[in-house]
């Protein structure tokens, strides 16, 4: 499974689930194992054969992952090996308990909701999977969830809000689900719901984009009081291919997309629309998973750590007031706005400021 | 409303004093067109109006008065697709004589104070981007100060591409504006008009104590070809109109928009305290 390195996974099935600039970083893995075995099966010493090439495999990593494309980010954010929500739940959660439904319609699988002991909390846990094998996948819809999904992820955070239970949301979706039967069971109000409902649960809430952030099948549960976003994970608009679509009326311009629309980690945070990034391990989660589970908790714990000495007033106005605060803009008029005194003047030209410079 | 020497558009229909209706290709002369209040006296195609035209329509004569209406993009993202979002911001406000895709203020239905947003379909498709969400939240926090119902006349792609995770976000902070008015016992009204979709339908649209719609508009989340392209297969007639929305239980009431100022008035009355 996840744990396990990668290595060994991508090495038995071929070169088919890499990345390009991954492929020779897995060829000199591959090399050290087979030098490896070579050494026990022969009894002659390649040690140093082997720390050249180990050295050789650091540089190349470094090379390929200190400087990804916006593109090559989300290509890692969708990597098939890459730790999916139910990873994390095994490599994270204490006494999982997960609970189904949205005492609506049905159980949406791509929405897990569930208590757990997380990071030295007692937690629900909400967070979209996409399943690993083709058969999961399918039950998952790849992460796209319908409104069921968003109805029962309500539930079970008014559920933990009535027992003054903390709410970690992990975010993994390419969008909330386009198909016929989302549209008749009414996926725009399921998410406008949820926004409006999450921005005044009287709990702490928490929320990391662990993958992919797609538009509003990501925020519908993302709406927080202090959101990450992992460091190979992207946070979007609009998925890259479809951005391109609309706005070069072409998919193939993408890699393009992934740019222009600033959704990597460094670019939210220097926009400030997410207060931190989480660190994966050097290659990306999928190379070694724990590393990156233990960062992931390392930041739940602290964010949760600091929300729950909030009272609920004063945490659901700090919510309101970073909400409240979410834009960038100007005003032309010299004269002060006729209404709502709190958007600031900002002359033409000027750096435009964004959510952390809203009035307190 | 419009001048000569600025041929604004300010109704989605063709040019010319007599029209041929986009959707039942009779000739429609204009005067009678503009006196329908841009419906099609001859199938009830309610044609896309500006924001201008509408609050000329729902709000007795000379009585709204905007509040901000010098805010603008900073264009956060610094935006280039084919041509700069800057370059197309200019383009579009000299087309549409709008800064943004939302006008707000205060206004009267009927004798009844509201405050009221209109969004215009001719300003990059009513989208949604940092401007808009600022004056959704600041209508809605008026309505809480001045304990007057909120009126929201939706007309909207969803959020603006070219503002990208900026406009996101404003799904949740106009959410929450609502979630705020709703506390206070604010009504809250929606007007859904064509098309109201994606991002805006997925934040304050489908927030209302009472939502009407258009007959016709275009409801929905995600875009009919995206959905096609999912089902491979072809959509059934009707779908994601103010009819299916109001079938499957997402819509109060289909008003005709010769009717909409007195059912919003009549609405306010059942509401009023």
């Amino acid at each position: 499974m996840s744990t396990q390195p990668v290595a060994g996974g991508a090495g038995a099935s071929g070169y088919s689930h890499l990345l390009e600039f991954e492929k020779p970083i897995v060829k000199m893995e591959q090399e050290i194992q087979r030098l490896e075995a070579t050494q026990v099966s022969s009894g002659r010493d390649y040690s140093e054969i082997i720390t050249s090439i180990r050295g050789q495999l650091q540089i190349a990593l470094h090379k390929a992952y200190a400087n990804l494309t916006p593109w090559e980010t989300v290509l890692v954010a969708r990597h098939p090996k890459r730790p999916l929500l139910r990873d994390y739940i095994r490599m994270l959660c204490v006494d999982f308990c997960e609970l189904h439904g949205d005492k609506l319609f049905g159980d949406d699988r791509a929405m897990v909701c569930g208590f757990t002991r997380l990071a030295g909390h007692k937690v629900m846990l909400i967070g979209h999977h996409k399943g690993r094998e083709v058969r999961e996948k399918s039950e998952c819809n790849f992460g796209c969830a319908h409104p069921e999904g968003y109805r029962k992820a309500l539930q079970k955070m008014k559920l933990a809000a009535k027992f003054n239970v903390p709410i970690v949301c992990l975010v993994d979706t390419p969008g909330a689900y386009p198909g016929v039967g989302a549209e008749e069971r009414g996926i725009a109000a399921a998410i406008a719901v949820n926004l409006m409902q999450l921005s005044r649960l009287p709990v702490p809430i928490v929320a990391c984009v662990i993958g992919e952030g797609g538009s509003g099948g990501a925020l519908g549960i993302a709406v927080a009081d202090q959101v990450a976003v992992m460091q190979n994970a992207y946070y979007s608009v609009i998925s890259p291919e479809g951005g391109a679509a609309i706005l070069w009326k072409s998919s193939e311009h993408a890699a393009r997309a992934a740019g222009a629309l600033k959704m990597t980690p460094p670019d939210l945070l220097r926009l400030k629309l997410i207060d931190a990034i989480v660190d994966e391990p050097l290659g990306g989660a999928h190379r070694d998973p724990l590393a990156a589970a233990r960062n992931l908790e390392q930041w739940i714990a602290g964010a949760l750590g600091d929300l729950r000495r909030l009272k609920p007033e004063a945490l659901l106005r700090r919510r309101w007031e970073r909400l409240r605060g979410l834009g960038s803009f100007f005003s032309t008029s010299a004269e002060q706005p006729a209404c709502a005194g709190k958007s600031r003047k900002r002359r033409r030209g000027k750096e435009p400021t964004t959510l952390a410079d809203a009035p307190a | 409303m419009e001048s000569p020497a600025s041929p604004r558009r300010n109704v989605e229909v063709p040019e010319g004093l007599w029209i041929r209706c986009t959707k039942c290709a009779q000739m429609i002369y204009r005067g009678i067109l503009e006196e329908e209040l841009n419906v099609c006296p001859e199938c009830g195609h309610h044609y896309r109006i500006s924001a201008r035209t509408r609050i000329g329509q729902l709000n007795d004569p000379g009585t709204f008065e905007e509040f901000l209406p010098d805010l603008e993009s900073s264009d956060p993202l610094e935006f280039t697709d084919r041509i700069s979002y800057k370059q197309r911001l200019e383009e579009v406000k000299a087309a549409s004589g709008e800064k943004e895709a939302i006008v707000v203020g205060k206004g009267f239905i009927k004798g009844r104070p509201v405050i009221m947003g209109v969004m215009n379909p001719m300003f990059i498709m009513g989208s949604m981007g940092a401007v808009v969400g600022e004056k959704v939240a600041a209508a809605a926090e008026r309505a809480i100060a001045d304990s007057l119902p909120l009126v929201m006349v939706t007309c909207s792609g969803g959020a603006r591409m070219m503002e990208g995770m900026v406009s996101l976000v404003q799904m949740a902070k106009t959410a929450a504006a609502i979630a705020r008015l709703d506390e206070a016992g604010g009504l809250y009204i929606v007007v859904m008009t064509d098309p109201t979709t994606a991002g805006v339908a997925a934040s304050f649209a489908f927030l209302g104590d009472v939502t009407l719609a258009e007959p016709g508009a275009l409801i929905g989340f995600a875009g009919p070809r995206v959905i096609e392209n999912t089902i491979k297969t072809r959509l059934p007639e009707g779908f994601q109109t103010a009819e299916f929305m109001l079938e499957h239980g997402y819509v109060d009431r289909i008003v005709h928009r010769k009717n909409l100022r007195s059912e919003l008035a009549k609405i306010i009355d059942y509401c009023g305290k």
